[in-house]
């Protein structure tokens, strides 16, 4: 007979811990670093928002030269050292919607909420998990992309801006704030949505289809409405310059918290009364 | 403590469609309980309600004395293999086991020993994606070891097995429940059943058919029918008749009694001085019993459907 089909003792477990929202959190973690998916989302992020600025600086400083006076009144440094900002929250921004759709189209749920029969555990912690992550993993590659396209930029004196001027840091810091809030956002609509293309598709349509759509509108309304848009909300974190169609950082910050919270209120809501 | 499954007229709706009817049972520990019923008969929808991944319409069900979301080690009192998958296929086994361990705090020392109690062990560092519908099912009972529970749950485990696995299953769902646990175990493999479980409720279209012993339902759904081959074939049946018998006729000198055991018709016989050749009770097995209930039920309940969806 082989050993598979005798009778077999199930080893005891000398101690059985209870489910705590740190141990949730620990297993979360486990869950982001095993993916795939999540490790090449994170790599693409960091990679676009280092090598964009580079990039950027490296094709103003060449083409300086060349450039009419108007065109060169239009170049900001921080807009190029935070030009990866922009397309790398797209990065984020899936990776988010992921964290929680990717559970329910391969039905991963069931086993989560199995261990985890309260649920909300299990969204606080992939929330706090991922929002400790992307931060960390975000503000390196702010800080790397300011200094590098600075020194890339080191001959036009006109572009040179020093860390410790007013706005700053507080922008390239934002910048990784906006990153991370904006991966958070995305969850909380997974949550929601739970399917992954659909969660997505919500979140391009909020990010990025209608803040243009608001240009058709007066300009007065415009200017009305979309500062509390909530994109533009979120861009105050790491935009220098605030006039009276925008919030100020802070308020803009608070604002897209705001959104965050709201999404999660009805994320929460949904989590625990739906059929899994 | 009691450690069992109690389900109190528990019914869920989805939409319109009715899943699981009314249906009150228990499960005991320390034998092996089958849970059965043909494809889309409710199975699967119970054993969600039972871990509230799903919520009742109506009707109620707790896991050793509380609703399975009110345990503070969930894990410990119910171990569940769902028939649908539960694994992300991006994730190696081991990340899988090791990421529902560490909400119980249990340790990665108990995620080696089950991969290598269920034979994982080669392929544990593989994406569970790559995985055979078997090694699935192998990776599941694994999850469902994990936390040492007192109550086992698997849905239809032997689905996609080879018969070494078969066998594998049979015994360890033996073991489990003379270990002193619950085990709760579907299948529609009425002959499977038959060799592992002791007990049995029966289901079809959400709603309870039979809740007794394998060998209680084997016996009822026989009907009690007895094979006689006799060369006094005629003078047999005219003795045997009665208001509760029924004799029909084989073929030349060869009976089917139903409604008198084979010692009753034995000693009829010998009273009598009949000769027998034979005298079989027979036995149905345990796939035609269930196809004899179900079937019963189908049609009991399309007969009472009727006039309420002509009303409609």
């Amino acid at each position: 007979m082989s050993a598979v089909s005798q009778a077999q003792q199930i080893p005891r477990l000398a101690h059985t811990g209870r489910v705590t929202q740190l141990r949730v959190a620990l297993s979360e973690w486990t869950k982001l670093r095993s993916l795939r998916s999540t490790l090449w989302s994170l790599f693409a992020g960091v990679l676009l928002t280092i090598l964009l600025p580079v990039l950027f600086a490296a094709i103003t400083s060449s083409h300086w030269g060349s450039m009419s006076p108007h065109e060169r009144a239009d170049r900001h440094p921080l807009d190029i050292a935070l030009a990866g900002v922009n397309v790398s929250q797209l990065a984020i921004a899936v990776l988010g919607v992921l964290v929680i759709t990717g559970e329910y189209s391969t039905g991963m749920i069931r086993a989560s909420f199995t261990a985890v029969p309260k649920r909300l555990p299990v969204l606080w912690a992939k929330t706090a998990v991922f929002a400790v992550v992307a931060f960390l993993l975000m503000l390196p590659p702010v800080l790397i992309a300011f200094f590098a396209s600075q020194a890339i930029l080191s001959r036009h004196h006109i572009l040179q801006i020093s860390f410790s001027h007013p706005g700053v840091a507080r922008s390239i810091i934002g910048g990784a704030v906006y990153l991370m809030l904006v991966g958070i956002f995305a969850l909380g609509i997974g949550a929601i949505v739970r399917n992954t293309a659909g969660a997505i598709a919500t979140f391009a349509g909020i990010f990025f289809v209608i803040p243009p759509l608001m240009n058709i509108l007066p300009s007065n309304w415009n200017h009305a409405i979309s500062k509390y848009l909530p994109s533009e909300a979120g861009r105050q974190l790491f935009s220098l310059t605030h006039d009276a169609n925008s919030f100020s950082p802070g308020a803009g910050a608070l604002l897209f918290v705001g959104y965050c919270a709201l999404t999660f209120a009805i994320a929460a809501v949904l989590l625990v009364r739906r059929d899994t | 403590m009691a450690t069992m499954i109690e389900a109190e007229n528990l019914t869920k709706y989805y939409g319109e469609q009715r899943a699981v009817d009314d249906l009150s049972f228990t499960v005991q520990p320390g034998v092996v309980t089958g849970f059965l019923g043909p494809n889309g008969s409710g199975k699967s929808t119970t054993m969600r309600l039972i871990l509230e991944l799903d919520a009742p319409s109506s009707g109620d069900v707790t896991v050793n004395g509380k609703h399975y979301r009110d345990h503070a080690a969930p894990l410990h009192e119910v171990g569940a293999l769902l028939e649908a998958r539960s694994v992300h296929t991006g994730r190696s086994a081991y990340n899988h086991l090791l990421a529902l361990a560490q909400t119980h705090g249990i340790g990665r020392r108990r995620v080696d020993e089950l991969i290598d109690l269920v034979g994982l062990h080669d392929v544990a560092r593989k994406r569970a994606g790559k995985f055979s519908l078997g090694m699935g099912q192998r990776l599941g009972i694994a999850a469902a070891l994990l936390g040492d529970p007192s109550t086992i749950m698997l849905d239809e485990p032997v689905n996609g097995l080879d018969p070494e696995g078969i066998l594998w299953v049979r015994h360890l769902l033996r073991g489990l429940a003379a270990e002193g646990r619950t085990v709760f175990v579907s299948s529609h493999l009425m002959s499977e059943m038959s060799l592992t479980a002791d007990h049995l409720i029966v289901i079809g279209r959400g709603r309870k058919i039979a809740d007794m012993s394998t060998d209680e339902f084997i016996r009822q759904a026989s009907g009690g029918l007895v094979l006689v081959r006799t060369p006094q074939a005629a003078e047999l049946e005219a003795l045997l008749s009665g208001p509760d018998v029924t004799v029909t006729a084989a073929g030349p000198g060869l009976l089917e009694v139903r409604g008198l055991t084979a010692v009753q018709i034995g000693e009829a016989a010998a009273a009598n001085q009949l000769v027998l050749h034979e005298l079989t009770p027979q036995q149905a097995s345990l796939e035609e019993a269930f196809m004899t209930l179900t079937r019963d039920d189908v049609e009991f309940k399309a007969a009472e459907l009727e006039p309420e969806e002509a009303v409609l």
